[in-house]
Protein backbone atom coordinates (compact mmCIF):
# COMPACT_ATOMS: atom_id res chain seq x y z
CA UNK A 1 0.00 0.00 0.00
CA UNK A 2 1.32 3.09 -0.80
CA UNK A 3 1.84 6.26 1.29
CA UNK A 4 0.41 9.49 -0.11
CA UNK A 5 2.45 12.54 1.44
CA UNK A 6 -0.23 14.24 2.46
CA UNK A 7 -3.82 13.83 3.94
CA UNK A 8 -5.72 10.80 4.58
CA UNK A 9 -7.00 10.45 1.11
CA UNK A 10 -5.37 7.46 -0.24
CA UNK A 11 -7.20 5.50 3.23
CA UNK A 12 -10.43 6.79 2.20
CA UNK A 13 -9.97 6.62 -1.48
CA UNK A 14 -8.02 3.45 -2.20
CA UNK A 15 -10.99 0.17 -1.03
CA UNK A 16 -13.32 1.98 -3.65
CA UNK A 17 -10.70 3.01 -6.10
CA UNK A 18 -9.84 -0.99 -6.06
CA UNK A 19 -12.99 -2.25 -6.39
CA UNK A 20 -14.24 0.40 -9.46
CA UNK A 21 -11.08 -0.86 -10.96
CA UNK A 22 -12.77 -4.16 -10.78
CA UNK A 23 -15.54 -3.21 -12.55
CA UNK A 24 -17.74 -2.30 -9.62
CA UNK A 25 -19.75 0.58 -10.70
CA UNK A 26 -21.85 1.53 -7.78
CA UNK A 27 -17.55 1.99 -5.92
CA UNK A 28 -16.97 4.14 -8.81
CA UNK A 29 -20.32 6.46 -8.35
CA UNK A 30 -19.07 6.85 -4.92
CA UNK A 31 -16.10 7.81 -5.73
CA UNK A 32 -17.33 10.84 -8.40
CA UNK A 33 -20.32 11.72 -5.94
CA UNK A 34 -17.04 12.00 -3.54
CA UNK A 35 -15.04 14.69 -5.76
CA UNK A 36 -17.60 15.87 -8.02
CA UNK A 37 -18.35 18.98 -6.04
CA UNK A 38 -14.56 19.65 -5.46
CA UNK A 39 -13.55 19.49 -8.95
CA UNK A 40 -16.56 21.72 -10.16
CA UNK A 41 -15.44 24.24 -7.53
CA UNK A 42 -11.68 23.91 -9.15
CA UNK A 43 -12.48 23.76 -12.53
CA UNK A 44 -15.16 26.54 -11.83
CA UNK A 45 -12.38 28.67 -10.00
CA UNK A 46 -9.69 28.06 -12.72
CA UNK A 47 -12.31 28.73 -16.16
CA UNK A 48 -14.39 31.66 -14.55
CA UNK A 49 -17.75 30.29 -16.84
CA UNK A 50 -20.09 27.72 -15.72
CA UNK A 51 -20.50 26.46 -19.34
CA UNK A 52 -16.88 25.56 -18.94
CA UNK A 53 -16.47 24.50 -15.64
CA UNK A 54 -19.22 21.51 -16.12
CA UNK A 55 -17.29 20.86 -19.69
CA UNK A 56 -14.10 20.16 -17.22
CA UNK A 57 -16.02 18.11 -14.76
CA UNK A 58 -17.41 15.63 -17.36
CA UNK A 59 -14.14 15.77 -19.20
CA UNK A 60 -12.38 14.72 -15.96
CA UNK A 61 -14.83 11.91 -15.19
CA UNK A 62 -15.25 10.59 -18.34
CA UNK A 63 -11.29 10.35 -18.64
CA UNK A 64 -11.39 9.07 -15.03
CA UNK A 65 -13.22 5.93 -16.59
CA UNK A 66 -11.19 5.41 -19.58
CA UNK A 67 -7.89 5.46 -17.33
CA UNK A 68 -8.70 4.13 -13.93
CA UNK A 69 -7.45 0.58 -15.22
CA UNK A 70 -3.60 2.65 -15.90
CA UNK A 71 -4.03 4.75 -12.13
CA UNK A 72 -1.02 3.32 -10.52
CA UNK A 73 -1.09 3.43 -6.72
CA UNK A 74 2.27 5.47 -6.44
CA UNK A 75 0.21 8.56 -6.31
CA UNK A 76 -2.45 9.01 -4.46
CA UNK A 77 -6.33 8.61 -6.20
CA UNK A 78 -6.85 12.34 -5.19
CA UNK A 79 -3.60 14.19 -6.38
CA UNK A 80 -4.77 12.15 -9.96
CA UNK A 81 -7.73 13.60 -10.41
CA UNK A 82 -6.75 16.85 -9.68
CA UNK A 83 -4.49 16.82 -12.10
CA UNK A 84 -6.60 15.59 -14.48
CA UNK A 85 -9.47 18.34 -13.76
CA UNK A 86 -6.65 21.14 -13.94
CA UNK A 87 -5.05 19.84 -16.93
CA UNK A 88 -8.69 19.73 -18.53
CA UNK A 89 -9.39 23.30 -17.19
CA UNK A 90 -5.72 24.96 -18.30
CA UNK A 91 -6.18 22.99 -21.97
CA UNK A 92 -9.71 24.58 -22.00
CA UNK A 93 -8.63 28.10 -21.38
CA UNK A 94 -5.74 27.88 -24.21
CA UNK A 95 -8.33 26.36 -26.51
CA UNK A 96 -10.42 29.12 -25.89
CA UNK A 97 -7.74 32.18 -26.40
CA UNK A 98 -6.30 30.41 -29.35
CA UNK A 99 -3.27 29.31 -28.41
CA UNK A 100 -1.05 26.16 -28.45
CA UNK A 101 -3.22 23.07 -26.59
CA UNK A 102 0.35 22.20 -24.72
CA UNK A 103 1.64 24.50 -22.50
CA UNK A 104 5.22 25.55 -24.03
CA UNK A 105 6.06 25.95 -20.50
CA UNK A 106 9.06 23.93 -19.53
CA UNK A 107 9.97 22.64 -16.01
CA UNK A 108 13.18 25.18 -16.84
CA UNK A 109 11.88 28.09 -17.84
CA UNK A 110 12.90 30.95 -14.72
CA UNK A 111 10.30 32.96 -12.98
CA UNK A 112 10.62 36.67 -13.69
CA UNK A 113 12.47 38.47 -11.24
CA UNK A 114 10.83 41.21 -10.74
CA UNK A 115 10.23 42.21 -6.87
CA UNK A 116 7.09 40.51 -4.97
CA UNK A 117 4.34 42.87 -4.16
CA UNK A 118 4.93 44.96 -1.81
CA UNK A 119 1.70 44.65 0.90
CA UNK A 120 0.85 48.45 1.08
CA UNK A 121 -2.43 48.48 2.56
CA UNK A 122 -1.75 46.63 6.39
CA UNK A 123 -4.12 46.62 8.87
CA UNK A 124 -5.70 43.76 10.80
CA UNK A 125 -9.22 42.23 9.68
CA UNK A 126 -12.11 43.31 11.75
CA UNK A 127 -13.74 39.97 11.68
CA UNK A 128 -12.31 36.51 11.64
CA UNK A 129 -12.19 33.70 8.72
CA UNK A 130 -15.18 31.77 10.68
CA UNK A 131 -17.11 35.04 11.19
CA UNK A 132 -16.52 36.18 7.36
CA UNK A 133 -17.48 32.46 6.38
CA UNK A 134 -20.22 31.95 3.90
CA UNK A 135 -21.67 35.61 3.78
CA UNK A 136 -22.67 36.27 0.01
CA UNK A 137 -21.18 39.37 -0.21
CA UNK A 138 -17.59 37.89 1.20
CA UNK A 139 -18.18 35.18 -1.23
CA UNK A 140 -18.36 38.12 -4.05
CA UNK A 141 -15.16 39.50 -2.92
CA UNK A 142 -13.45 36.19 -3.10
CA UNK A 143 -14.18 35.61 -6.74
CA UNK A 144 -13.69 39.31 -7.46
CA UNK A 145 -9.63 38.74 -6.09
CA UNK A 146 -9.35 35.51 -7.57
CA UNK A 147 -10.54 36.76 -10.93
CA UNK A 148 -8.04 39.87 -10.97
CA UNK A 149 -5.39 37.12 -10.39
CA UNK A 150 -3.27 35.73 -13.39
CA UNK A 151 -4.25 32.02 -14.45
CA UNK A 152 -1.00 30.71 -13.43
CA UNK A 153 -0.80 32.90 -9.76
CA UNK A 154 -4.17 31.42 -9.15
CA UNK A 155 -3.70 27.86 -10.11
CA UNK A 156 -0.85 27.34 -7.86
CA UNK A 157 -3.02 29.09 -4.98
CA UNK A 158 -5.79 26.68 -5.97
CA UNK A 159 -3.68 23.19 -5.84
CA UNK A 160 -1.25 24.29 -2.80
CA UNK A 161 -3.60 26.35 -0.36
CA UNK A 162 -6.98 25.61 -1.36
CA UNK A 163 -6.25 21.56 -2.54
CA UNK A 164 -3.49 21.42 -0.25
CA UNK A 165 -1.55 19.45 -2.33
CA UNK A 166 2.41 19.51 -1.49
CA UNK A 167 4.67 21.61 -3.57
CA UNK A 168 6.36 19.04 -5.38
CA UNK A 169 2.93 17.64 -6.27
CA UNK A 170 1.71 20.65 -7.74
CA UNK A 171 5.44 21.00 -9.31
CA UNK A 172 4.20 17.33 -11.01
CA UNK A 173 0.44 18.17 -11.49
CA UNK A 174 1.54 21.66 -13.55
CA UNK A 175 4.85 21.05 -15.18
CA UNK A 176 6.83 23.54 -13.85
CA UNK A 177 9.72 23.69 -11.14
CA UNK A 178 9.39 23.58 -7.49
CA UNK A 179 10.89 27.09 -7.33
CA UNK A 180 8.20 28.55 -9.98
CA UNK A 181 5.83 26.99 -7.91
CA UNK A 182 7.33 29.11 -4.98
CA UNK A 183 7.04 32.00 -6.33
CA UNK A 184 3.77 31.88 -8.02
CA UNK A 185 2.07 30.95 -4.37
CA UNK A 186 4.02 33.99 -3.02
CA UNK A 187 2.93 36.23 -5.43
CA UNK A 188 -0.82 35.30 -5.57
CA UNK A 189 -0.91 35.12 -1.59
CA UNK A 190 0.20 38.82 -1.51
CA UNK A 191 -1.85 39.56 -3.96
CA UNK A 192 -4.94 38.08 -2.32
CA UNK A 193 -4.01 39.80 0.71
CA UNK A 194 -3.92 43.12 -0.36
CA UNK A 195 -7.17 43.41 -2.06
CA UNK A 196 -8.83 41.47 0.71
CA UNK A 197 -7.51 43.93 3.66
CA UNK A 198 -8.41 47.02 1.58
CA UNK A 199 -12.04 45.47 2.23
CA UNK A 200 -11.97 43.47 5.27
CA UNK A 201 -9.02 45.74 6.78
CA UNK A 202 -9.60 47.63 10.42
CA UNK A 203 -9.06 51.41 8.70
CA UNK A 204 -8.65 52.84 12.32
CA UNK A 205 -5.53 50.57 12.60
CA UNK A 206 -4.13 50.90 9.57
CA UNK A 207 0.27 50.94 9.51
CA UNK A 208 1.93 53.29 8.22
CA UNK A 209 3.54 52.37 5.17
CA UNK A 210 6.69 50.95 5.70
CA UNK A 211 10.08 49.33 4.12
CA UNK A 212 12.69 47.41 5.26
CA UNK A 213 15.26 48.11 2.67
CA UNK A 214 17.29 48.64 5.22
CA UNK A 215 16.94 46.55 8.89
CA UNK A 216 18.82 46.78 12.01
CA UNK B 1 20.02 41.16 10.86
CA UNK B 2 20.06 42.59 7.77
CA UNK B 3 16.66 41.55 5.45
CA UNK B 4 15.72 43.52 3.14
CA UNK B 5 12.03 43.62 2.03
CA UNK B 6 11.79 40.64 -0.36
CA UNK B 7 13.82 38.04 1.52
CA UNK B 8 11.26 38.90 4.61
CA UNK B 9 8.48 38.57 1.91
CA UNK B 10 9.73 35.49 1.01
CA UNK B 11 10.64 34.52 4.66
CA UNK B 12 7.24 35.61 5.60
CA UNK B 13 5.70 32.71 3.08
CA UNK B 14 7.89 30.00 4.14
CA UNK B 15 6.81 31.03 7.82
CA UNK B 16 2.89 30.98 7.23
CA UNK B 17 3.99 27.36 6.13
CA UNK B 18 6.20 26.42 8.72
CA UNK B 19 9.13 25.45 6.23
CA UNK B 20 11.18 28.61 7.25
CA UNK B 21 14.59 26.62 8.20
CA UNK B 22 16.11 26.93 11.56
CA UNK B 23 18.40 29.94 10.99
CA UNK B 24 16.45 31.92 9.17
CA UNK B 25 13.17 31.05 11.02
CA UNK B 26 14.72 32.49 14.27
CA UNK B 27 15.55 35.65 12.19
CA UNK B 28 12.36 36.32 11.31
CA UNK B 29 10.79 35.75 14.42
CA UNK B 30 13.09 38.47 16.18
CA UNK B 31 12.02 40.74 13.31
CA UNK B 32 8.24 40.20 13.89
CA UNK B 33 8.99 40.97 17.63
CA UNK B 34 9.63 44.98 16.35
CA UNK B 35 7.99 45.07 13.38
CA UNK B 36 4.19 45.50 13.52
CA UNK B 37 3.37 45.61 9.72
CA UNK B 38 4.72 42.45 9.42
CA UNK B 39 3.28 40.28 12.32
CA UNK B 40 -0.20 42.11 10.57
CA UNK B 41 0.71 40.99 7.65
CA UNK B 42 1.88 37.42 8.48
CA UNK B 43 -1.84 37.17 10.18
CA UNK B 44 -3.62 38.26 6.92
CA UNK B 45 -2.31 36.11 4.61
CA UNK B 46 -3.37 33.15 7.00
CA UNK B 47 -6.67 34.47 7.74
CA UNK B 48 -7.02 34.69 4.10
CA UNK B 49 -5.59 30.88 3.23
CA UNK B 50 -8.56 30.08 5.65
CA UNK B 51 -10.85 32.22 3.75
CA UNK B 52 -10.28 30.86 0.58
CA UNK B 53 -9.91 27.33 2.29
CA UNK B 54 -13.28 27.43 4.24
CA UNK B 55 -14.99 28.76 1.08
CA UNK B 56 -18.11 26.27 0.80
CA UNK B 57 -17.10 23.84 -2.41
CA UNK B 58 -19.96 24.72 -4.86
CA UNK B 59 -22.64 21.77 -5.39
CA UNK B 60 -23.44 20.72 -8.90
CA UNK B 61 -26.21 22.19 -10.38
CA UNK B 62 -28.99 19.49 -10.12
CA UNK B 63 -29.16 19.07 -13.80
CA UNK B 64 -25.32 18.92 -14.35
CA UNK B 65 -25.13 16.09 -11.48
CA UNK B 66 -27.83 14.01 -13.38
CA UNK B 67 -25.98 14.72 -16.90
CA UNK B 68 -22.65 14.04 -15.56
CA UNK B 69 -23.68 10.82 -13.89
CA UNK B 70 -26.08 9.41 -16.93
CA UNK B 71 -23.22 10.19 -19.74
CA UNK B 72 -20.53 8.23 -16.97
CA UNK B 73 -22.75 5.45 -16.59
CA UNK B 74 -23.16 5.08 -20.64
CA UNK B 75 -19.46 5.36 -20.72
CA UNK B 76 -18.59 2.78 -17.97
CA UNK B 77 -20.44 -0.38 -20.21
CA UNK B 78 -17.79 0.59 -23.17
CA UNK B 79 -14.59 1.12 -21.10
CA UNK B 80 -11.70 -1.28 -21.34
CA UNK B 81 -10.76 -3.72 -19.02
Amino acid sequence: MSEAVKGSSVDIDLPLVRRARDGDYAAFEALVSRYEGKVYALAWRIAREEHDAEEVVQETFLSVVEHLSTFREDASFRTWLLRIATNAALKLLRKKRGLPMVSLEGSGTQEDDEPLPHPEFVAPWQESPADLAGRHEIRALLDEAMTALDEKHRVVFLLRDVEELSTEETAEVLGISVANVKIRLMRARLMLRERLTRVLGDKDRQAPPHRHDEVE
Amino acid sequence: MDMKCDELLKALNEYVDGTLEPGVCEMFQAHLKDCNPCRIVVDNVRKTIQLYKGDTPCELPPELKSRLHSSLKARWKQRPV
